[in-house]
């Protein structure tokens, strides 16, 4: 690991200052920052370490959503009496990532900010890599791409995000608030991660020095109805291959409301819009997890070796509505 | 892929074993400076302690109930200070990167990787390692447990999977949610509020520590046992 300056500030204010120097990074829980510094994919040479900000509480907000603090840990947030009892979807995703030891130190805001885990990306040994290096190819298209990305790729780059917190935060459309030297601001949870294009280099839309200070969830009609789904080629404490986030509201036998997220499959959380309405007004059966399943995975455009995310998608999401839905 | 290289020191493990080897005798901090060589250095200049770095500085920390305080490099992990600095070699480096939990350790009572943290990061903070648990004289229950129960073979990972079980048994006390909770209660989709011991609970709550011998069947039977028994 490279030599580094740290600076543990004691304000937002402070942090966000202290970010504007060259070199500098936010580090959180470190599980994956101190990762990528030991393999040399990430060189910060200043880190501002942020887990002492007053951003640590989970609270009811005035309309019934709550707000989370951007450095609780995800395993304080899965156990969460609110997150609990009002949003057990995200629960459940929570402890679907990683290991306990790793859930006690990530943070909601560092889980937000994950990169991908493509071999390439996470290898200087290779020289072409557009996500690391921008500009210099990229060694997964002709290479190994099991893992990767099946929809809305780019030819500069066909990672995936690893997160399944991010999953559930999709499908209860989730707020990302983010403060930066021009102030505050809020980012739909679709508007944060980006799809690779021509810039791979960019995980998410956050402008340089911005810090991630909580997330707020809307009011959820979903308690009663979901489900996380997660495939992996281990049991436990592996990374997604698919994922599925699948949240119901089901009033006399007809879905009034769907969230529907893919995770393991994009360069963000993959939610279309069409595909919940094709679930909602209707009761939950064959027919219309079919339509939903058509509408999220159109235009679908595997590779070699991972044409086989498609169908176990598209197997996926129809098991995972049908948890949530009591159908299973 | 870094077989012989540590990523966090730039030294390779079997120089520096050689090199500590010569050191012992000298005071820790001049074994310290000796990790400290900066990455990719020849051969030349890793026999040269190189000056104090600009980013050293002072951490305050109780390790096993002993006030510490340490001079040390921010990019130290805790774990490089635990064995290295502090001789504290029961904790273990197998993967340095979060894959494999031999570094896990208590931070104010709650388990983590020591090899994605660093020491910096964790002033003021009090660590409990498998030395701290108990003593060959007066074994930790879990210790104590794992040898009646023969839950190892090599015992590399064993340091790691005790201080991770010590955890699980207050986690489970405090009936935190796991994968499997959530598996054993698919019916109801609803977070459970309750959670009833199981193997499948034990395999996924010590799914982050990984045992190459394979003892996990031995493992998951003594740490199922004290959970039960409420030992930790």
């Amino acid at each position: 690991m490279n030599d580094i300056g740290y600076e543990r500030p004691a304000s937002v204010a402070d942090a966000i200052l202290l970010a504007a120097r060259p070199g500098a990074a936010f580090v959180a829980g470190g599980t994956n920052l101190i990762d990528l510094m030991k393999g040399h994919v990430a060189m910060p040479t200043l880190l501002v370490d942020v887990n002492r900000l007053p951003l640590a509480d989970v609270a009811q907000r005035p309309d019934g959503g709550v707000r989370i603090g951007a450095m609780v840990r995800n395993s304080d947030l899965a156990n969460h009496a609110l997150i609990r009892d009002g949003y057990p979807l995200l629960s459940q995703a929570l402890v679907s990532g990683a290991s306990p030891q790793l859930r006690n130190m990530a943070t909601v805001g560092g889980n937000l900010m994950q990169r991908t885990r493509c071999y390439y990306f996470y290898d200087p040994a290779f020289a072409a890599c557009n996500k690391r290096m921008p500009g210099s190819g990229c060694a997964a298209r002709a290479g190994h791409h099991r893992i990767h990305a099946v929809l809305g790729a780019s030819n500069a780059c066909v990672a995936t995000n690893p997160s399944d917190m991010s999953v559930a935060l999709a499908a209860l459309r989730a707020d990302v608030v983010v403060q930066g030297s021009a102030g505050e601001r809020r980012l739909p949870i679709a508007d944060f991660h980006r799809l690779p294009g021509d810039t791979p280099e960019r995980d998410t839309n956050l402008a340089p020095g911005e810090l991630i200070v909580a997330v707020d969830l809307p009011p959820s009609p979903f308690a009663a109805r979901s489900h996380y789904l997660k495939v992996r080629d281990r049991a436990s404490y592996a990374f997604a291959l698919v994922s599925v986030a699948a949240a119901l509201d089901i009033r006399d036998g007809v879905v009034r409301d769907a969230g529907l997220a893919l995770g393991g499959v994009a360069h963000r959380p993959w939610r279309v819009a069409e595909a919940e309405n094709a679930l909602v007004g209707r009761p939950l059966d064959d027919a219309s997890i079919r339509v939903a399943s058509d509408r999220l995975l159109a235009g679908a455009a595997p590779l070699k070796e991972n044409a086989f995310k498609v169908e176990l998608a598209r197997r996926s999401i129809s098991r995972a509505l049908k948890t949530a839905g009591g159908l299973a | 892929m870094d077989d012989d290289q540590s990523p966090c020191d730039g030294v390779s493990r079997r120089r520096f074993l050689q090199t500590a080897t010569t050191a012992a005798a000298l005071p820790a901090v001049a074994v310290q400076a000796q990790t400290a060589a900066p990455a990719r250095a020849d051969a030349a200049s890793i026999d040269t302690a190189p000056a104090p770095s600009a980013t050293q500085r002072t951490v305050r920390l109780r390790v096993n109930g002993v006030p510490r305080e340490l001079r040390i490099e921010a990019r130290v992990t805790l774990l490089d200070v635990l064995r290295e600095t502090m001789a504290l070699t029961g904790t273990k480096k197998g993967c340095d990167r979060g894959q494999c939990g031999a570094c896990t350790v208590l931070v104010d009572g709650r388990r983590i990787n020591s090899c994605l943290t660093l020491a910096v990061m964790h002033e003021g903070a009090e660590i409990t390692t498998i030395e701290g648990l108990g003593t060959p004289e007066a074994l930790h229950p879990m210790q104590a447990a794992f040898i009646a129960g023969d839950a190892f073979q090599c015992g590399y990972c064993t340091p790691g999977q005790i201080c991770s079980a010590v955890a699980l048994v207050g986690e489970l006390k405090a009936n935190t949610l796991s994968a499997a909770t959530f598996d054993a209660g698919i019916a109801s989709t609803r977070a459970p509020r309750t959670v009833t011991i199981t193997d499948a609970e034990i395999r996924e709550r010590m799914s982050g520590n990984l045992c190459r011998c394979g003892a996990y069947t031995n493992i998951v039977a003594v740490v199922r046992a004290a959970a039960e028994g409420g030992a930790a």
